[in-house]
């Protein structure tokens, strides 16, 4: 495999790395770009998406259940985001500080519980055999350069949720209430939008969302009661980086750290890239504090 | 002029009946607690001797630690219902490491300091043991480390049970060698074992004239194998030796799978896979893998049997058993009968006593070296469909331990004793 094939598959790998971050992070925009609210443990909620189709797949064995468990994950994650926004979100809207503290202590609740339900040890989901194979070129300048079936239908996935959710955004009536309530809060209020039931709504889609990741995920990395932990940190950078109450700034975003983060990989260590990537980010937001897209809102915080 | 309550400090008399009958009362209750005391604390002394317990319960190391942690107290509970050591019960303190060095380091001075334990059973990852090595040193107290290492440490205050290079990375490449794989790869979670374990390996592989065609390490932890994967495509390596710790052996096999590279493809050598690891992961992905260790749960003998056959018992039929949660089972009962012949829990006089000590555990009759590392034998072997061990290839008979590998670390001794 020659040099440029090594090259080509570093980009490849970055829109791959890319499409787990968006994955991992959209929920995580929602939430915290339009409402502002603080999700710690929205981790979890990818956590929770795992096991979900650690379940699904014990009930419906066969080479289609994925298809079963992206949606059985997406509308149990959203019950459950569903009820803490109910409970815990909404009494603590005004206090974001609070509500950071207040989402910890779930996410410590949401990962001690799922290792007394499922044991601190983790459990096997594997990809289905037709996700199990590659494409790969056999010749010509990229020859030895192979695609998994399994990044290729992550990276499907992230698109699709990415073109459902600006539909949804852009042409449906609740994204237009949606939209509504992020431009102007009040005027929204005013104007005799249910304020908290958009809050209610965007919340459980971003969990939803975030569930749906924790199935792919899944396949490509373990289900244990701490894999939240290894996500939010990405979640929460590339959201910054994005521009809060962006989701295009968000996918732009992902995609510049998956560039970084993977085409670094060709030089250095996985830990030293590691370090690149958080450097990249404090020098971008250095130079452009508000992120790759910055929202122009009349909202009074900018 | 004093008041009356003041009359009892300044040692006169009690005037009036009531104080007097109040001095005796408070003698009488004075001399009795006296005699509870001393009879609980004699009591106690002879009651119970604490022991300490500290393996990872949470984090990304649980998946392995867990169930050394199950192990270890198995073998104390079946000492306890046995009569205890020396007559008395043993009362362990479970602590979690969670799976941070730091965390580690502190459990086991609050072990110590504390609790009072006379020793302690625990550590799995390098890290925590360097993290944990001061304080036994300097609060003068015995751990004992049941799981394999990069060697290159000879303190007095650590019964190394866990075999050391000699007894597993470089028999391991000695088999590799023997099948013929002349092209290596070697990847790793970024910490000292994986490092000198590494170090160790090229200078071996250097020295047999073959070649190392990459090596990579991903911080502990990590889930990101997508670059690794294409440098392990491009260096086309005969066979991968990992030294991946925790959930990244997770990632790595789904991802190489995902590649189009399962086990059957290219060949891996485990050295931090067990049983239990394989059945937590789903046997198929790690299928036709290799690891090399002491230790198979599939391995013959009375001994195993019996001990496999408690374990499952009281943990479940399907439990796996592997190689550090017997290492840890076997450190509970060296330190018995050590403490058993020395007739003392003396930190010094055990450590003396275990040296050449033979005792029998589930891999047979084992004993401590003069520098307080087991022999042992090394085995390497295949995965099945089921989780299980094939064994593929032993080691003839035991082998001495050496910290000091003589080609990476060559004039290093250990003398302890």
């Amino acid at each position: 495999m020659g040099e440029l094939a090594l090259v080509v598959g570093q980009v490849f790998n970055s829109f791959s790395v890319a499409s787990l971050f968006v994955l991992a992070a959209l929920g995580l925009a929602l939430s915290f770009g339009l409402m502002r609210v603080i999700n710690m443990a929205h981790g979890e909620m990818l956590m929770l998406g795992g096991y979900l189709a650690y379940l699904t797949f014990l009930v419906i064995p066969g080479p289609l259940a994925i298809f079963v468990a992206m949606p059985v994950a997406f509308v149990g994650t959203a019950l459950v985001g569903a009820l803490l926004e109910m409970t815990i979100i909404r009494r603590l809207s005004a206090r974001p500080l609070d509500t950071l503290l207040a989402t910890w202590g779930v996410s410590l609740i949401l990962q001690q519980g799922a290792r007394n339900i499922f044991g601190a040890i983790g459990v096997g989901v594997t990809a289905p055999a037709w996700l199990n194979r590659t494409l790969a070129i056999s010749s010509g300048p990229l020859e030895g350069l192979t695609f998994p079936a399994t990044r290729i239908f992550i990276i499907i996935v992230a698109i699709m949720v990415l073109g459902a959710l600006s539909l949804l955004l852009a042409k449906t009536r609740i994204g237009l209430l949606v939209r509504a309530v992020n431009q102007d809060r009040e005027m929204a209020a005013a104007s005799g939008i249910n304020v908290r039931l958009v809050d209610l709504a965007v919340f459980s889609l971003g969990t939803g969302i975030a569930g749906l990741a924790g199935v792919v995920l899944a396949l490509l990395g373990p289900v244990t009661p701490n894999v939240g932990q290894s996500y939010i940190v990405p979640a929460f950078l590339v959201v910054i980086l994005g521009g809060l109450g962006s989701l295009v700034g968000t996918t732009m975003a992902s995609v510049l750290a998956g560039l970084v983060s993977a085409l670094s990989q060709i030089f250095v260590d996985v830990s030293f890239s590691q370090v690149l990537v958080l450097l990249f980010v404090v020098i971008f937001l250095q130079f452009r504090p508000q992120g790759v897209i910055a929202v122009r809102s009349r909202s009074l915080d900018g | 002029m004093a008041r009356r309550g003041a009359s009892a400090q300044t040692g006169r008399t009690a005037k009036t009946g009531l104080e007097r009958g109040h001095r005796v009362k408070t003698v009488l209750y004075r001399i009795a607690a006296g005699l509870l005391a001393t009879t609980v604390l004699a009591g106690a002394a002879k009651a119970d001797v604490k022991v300490g317990v500290l393996q990872s319960l949470s984090g990304t190391m649980a998946i392995s630690e867990v169930t050394v942690k199950n192990a270890e107290m198995m073998a104390i509970d079946q000492i306890n219902a046995a009569g205890g050591v020396m007559g008395q019960k043993l009362v362990p303190v479970v602590e979690d490491g969670a799976s941070d060095p730091a965390i580690f380091s502190q459990k086991a001075t609050k072990l110590v300091q504390s609790d009072g334990v006379v020793t302690v059973f625990g550590g799995w990852t390098s890290a925590s043991r360097k993290a944990m090595l001061p304080v036994f040193q300097r609060l003068k107290s015995l751990l004992w480390y049941p799981v394999q290492f990069e060697g290159n440490e000879c303190s007095p205050n650590i019964m190394y049970s866990g075999a050391q290079p000699n007894q597993q990375i470089v028999p391991a490449l000695t088999w590799a060698e023997g099948k013929g794989y002349k092209s290596y790869f070697l990847i790793g979670s970024d910490y000292v074992f994986p490092r000198t374990a590494n170090l160790i390996l090229k200078k071996h592989i250097a020295k047999d004239k073959l070649s190392v065609v990459g090596e990579e390490y991903v911080p502990l932890g990590g889930t990101d194998f997508s670059a690794v994967i294409a440098k392990i495509q491009a260096a086309k390596p005969a066979i991968i030796f990992s030294t991946l710790n925790g959930d990244s052996n997770v990632s790595f096999f789904k991802q190489m799978s995902a590649a189009g590279l399962p086990p059957t493809k290219l060949p891996v050598m485990s050295f931090s896979i067990g049983e239990q690891e394989a059945q937590a992961m789903g046997p198929s992905l790690v299928k036709d893998s290799y690891a090399g260790w002491n230790y198979f749960q599939s391995e013959p003998g009375q001994a195993n049997q019996k001990f496999v056959a408690a374990y499952q018992a009281k943990f479940g039929k399907g439990a796996a058993v592997t190689d550090p949660m017997v290492h840890g089972y076997l450190d509970v009962y060296v330190w018995k009968a050590a403490v058993e012949k020395a007739k003392s829990f003396d930190v010094d006089k055990v450590r003396a006593t275990a040296v050449g000590l033979a005792v029998p555990s589930p891999m047979g009759v084992v004993k401590f070296a003069a520098n307080q590392s087991l022999y042992q034998p090394a085995l390497v072997g295949k995965l099945d469909p089921k989780g299980q061990f094939i064994i593929e290839w032993q080691s003839q008979g035991q082998i001495a331990p050496d910290p000091y590998d003589p080609v990476a670390f060559p004039g290093k001794v250990c003398k302890l004793h």
